[in-house]
């Protein structure tokens, strides 16, 4: 399993991929299944499930408060691969998006071989870099999984190029010097980074960090294959968090109005 | 920089312990310190710059002081590193004035940094003010709360002070906290990282910065008494004090090197920060390193009676030195270190940090053991790193100070 289909059919189309992102096990376990299934349902091409990690330092406060929440609830590793498992039922493409020290301490190997047999499509990491991450590369490579690694706007083009090439799936371009959460208007250092990025590689580049409308969709998908947006979907629940029903409500919407976004 | 053993290869790791493991966004950010400070080291300027900053201003070198009541209770020598009469308290101001001076350097305007007890928080608005540099201290909430005097000191010195709320509300979340600003602000802003801990260059760095208490303390006592100490002892959170002191005396094999860690309640408990003798191995704040965790990877919340021991990761280094076996780490209990607190202060007038009566409780038990095999000349040199004022909230608290009848319980 890879996202590279995904990313394809949506090039096929002329538009760029919507990418969502949720943490497993929140708001809990089977409400997150319920979430990813939702956002399925209305749109997104490929889901990425979060491992919740207790230091998390990519992350804003908004989908830092998810994961604590998921993390206090007892999730585990395991409960992620189920996750996993029950999302990739749908037949898109599903990847984890973790800090590394959970997977270290899971196994590699081991992490590798139960991700792969829950269906899972690859890994996105975004504190290990390629240079750091041996370990991984060879694993994902032995399970044929998608390697994700992050570029930014302040790579040198050495690094992206490096990156670029250790990358299977696409690449995860991230938008803003900052961490997770959505933003009022999107970065002007997104479409250079892309070009960078693009300059190095046929794989597609998805960017994340801050979108959170159609609008916002639209703008990224006139340059990127790829649009991610996570802290949106996770702000929408914590909006409805005592309506759970309200809450996959607006979450539909949300990614309907992002859809129709990466489509214009 | 020397290649040794004991030493960081050009990725940063000590052996299995170190490297980076961080967001790509600040990849160009460390690689930019590490050619700076590789450059700062070799250029003589800058190192004289530092070493006239250390002596004309933070009152370097410190004393070595023979603690002879403490040494009769005993029956061995006990040498104290003073490096509670530096300014503002603690050693901590050698590797600020470092890194601040590196930051003027690079032409940066901002410094953030992360603090526990407020030592580090302190030291660095200090060297802030020095420089003339703006200054942001994250500080986890509960720490805010129990080292009240030290926030004050921090906005006195024009530093704004953060509490952050996340996680635990500890130094951890602190360190979370400041790389999530550094990610957003690296291109005017330098992370005054405040122990041997986090991504490669800072464990090297910051023990580059801090390893004058050591090389101090071996002259000083070559000096005062013609021979090296029987041993060196230093508490371990992070570890900037301790590799510090370590650094000099890593090639000297005849002392042994101790590391006291903060064993809380009892590492029994859970309840500890006792990273090496109770972790395992894995990644936090970008290196590899012992971590307090559980089977998931989570890291978890650790204890200690002291702020600026209260972390769940340690100074790869020092991960290093434990599995070389070139140093030993041991636990020191809440009740342990409390119990040297006020014998020290009571034998020698001295009031010393938690921290540092950590490293004094587990200093007692080596000494009274040198003192068996080698009678009343074994030497043990403890780095006293800080001093206590800040932590007389806590004292007040556990001995019952401050009552009407004027006596600890």
């Amino acid at each position: 399993m890879s996202v590279g289909p995904a990313f394809d059919k949506a090039r096929g189309e002329g538009r760029a991929a919507l990418v969502g992102y949720l943490p497993a096990g929140f708001p809990d376990l089977p409400g997150s299944v319920d979430a990813m299934r939702a956002m399925v349902a209305a749109g997104c091409d490929v889901i990425e499930v979060g491992l919740p990690y207790s230091d998390p330092v990519m992350d804003g406060p908004t989908i830092q408060a998810a994961a604590q929440q998921a993390l206090e609830a007892g999730i585990r590793t395991t409960d992620v691969l189920r996750t996993v498992e029950a999302v990739a039922a749908t037949g898109v493409p599903t990847v984890v998006m973790t800090y590394w020290n959970p997977v270290e301490r899971y196994g590699v190997a081991r992490f590798a071989a139960d991700l792969a047999s829950a269906g899972g499509a690859g890994l996105i990491t975004p504190d290990l870099t390629p240079d750091s991450g041996a370990e991984w590369i060879a694993a994902a490579d032995q399970h044929d999984l998608d390697k994700v690694f992050l570029v930014a706007p302040s790579s040198t083009p050495e690094r992206i190029a490096m990156t670029t090439r250790n990358c299977r799936g696409f690449v995860y371009a991230t938008a803003v010097m900052g961490v997770t959460g959505a933003r009022s208007t999107t970065s002007d250092l997104a479409g250079p980074l892309v070009a960078r990025t693009k300059a190095t590689t046929d794989l597609p580049v998805g960017v994340g960090l801050g979108v959170s409308n159609g609008d916002q969709a639209a703008e990224i998908a006139a340059f990127a294959d790829g649009v991610i947006v996570g802290s949106a979907f996770v702000r929408t629940l914590l909006d409805h968090a005592g309506d759970r029903r309200a809450g996959l409500r607006a979450l539909e919407a949300l990614t309907q109005d992002l859809a129709e976004g990466v489509r214009r | 920089m020397s290649q040794d053993v004991y030493d960081a290869d050009e990725r940063g790791f000590f052996g299995d312990f170190g490297g980076r493991f961080m967001p790509e966004a600040l990849v160009a950010a460390l690689d930019e310190l590490d050619v700076a400070w590789r450059e700062a080291m070799a250029d003589p300027a800058f190192v004289a710059e530092f070493e006239a900053i250390l002596l004309d201003y933070a009152g370097t070198p410190s004393l070595l002081y023979h603690a002879e009541r403490l040494s009769a209770q005993v029956g061995a020598r006990i040498l104290l590193k003073r490096e509670d009469l530096n300014h503002t308290g603690a050693h901590k101001i050698r590797n600020v004035l470092g890194q601040a001076l590196l930051t003027r350097r690079m032409g940066k305007t901002r410094v953030i940094a992360e603090t526990g007890a407020g030592q580090h928080g302190v030291a660095s608005a200090t060297a802030a003010a020095y420089f003339g540099l703006d200054c942001t201290v994250y500080m986890g909430a509960v720490d805010t709360r129990r080292q009240a005097l030290n926030v004050a000191r921090m906005q006195l010195l024009g530093a704004t002070v953060i509490p952050v709320e996340s996680g635990s509300a500890t130094l951890k979340d602190a360190i979370n906290e400041a790389l999530r600003d550094w990610v957003a602000s690296v291109d005017h802003t330098a992370y005054l990282f405040g122990t041997a801990a986090g991504p490669h260059p800072f464990p090297s760095m910051v023990r580059d910065f801090c390893r004058g208490i050591g090389d101090e303390s071996r002259a000083q006592c070559l000096e005062q008494y013609g021979r090296l100490p029987d041993a060196v002892a230093a508490c371990v959170g992070g570890g900037s004090n301790a590799i510090g002191m370590f650094t000099a005396f890593l090639h000297d094999e005849s002392v042994a090197i101790y590391g006291f860690e903060p064993g809380g309640d009892g590492i029994e408990t859970g309840r500890h920060a006792a990273t090496i003798h109770a972790g395992q191995s894995g990644v936090l704040h970008g290196a590899r390193t012992f971590v307090l965790q559980d089977e998931d990877g989570q890291t978890k919340e650790s204890h200690s009676i002291s702020a600026g021991l209260d972390y769940p990761g340690v100074g790869p280094q020092h991960a290093h030195l434990a599995r070389t076996g070139r140093a030993t780490y041991l636990p020191v209990t809440d009740a342990e270190a409390m119990e040297a607190m006020a014998l020290l202060s009571r034998t020698e007038g001295i009031i010393p940090a938690i921290e540092s009566a950590h490293a004094l409780s587990g200093a007692l038990r080596v000494a009274a053991e040198l003192a068996q095999t080698k009678g009343p000349e074994a030497t043990i040199i403890v780095n006293l790193s800080g001093r206590g004022d800040k932590d007389m909230g806590t004292a007040i608290e556990h001995f019952g100070l401050g009552g009407p009848a004027g006596e600890a319980r």
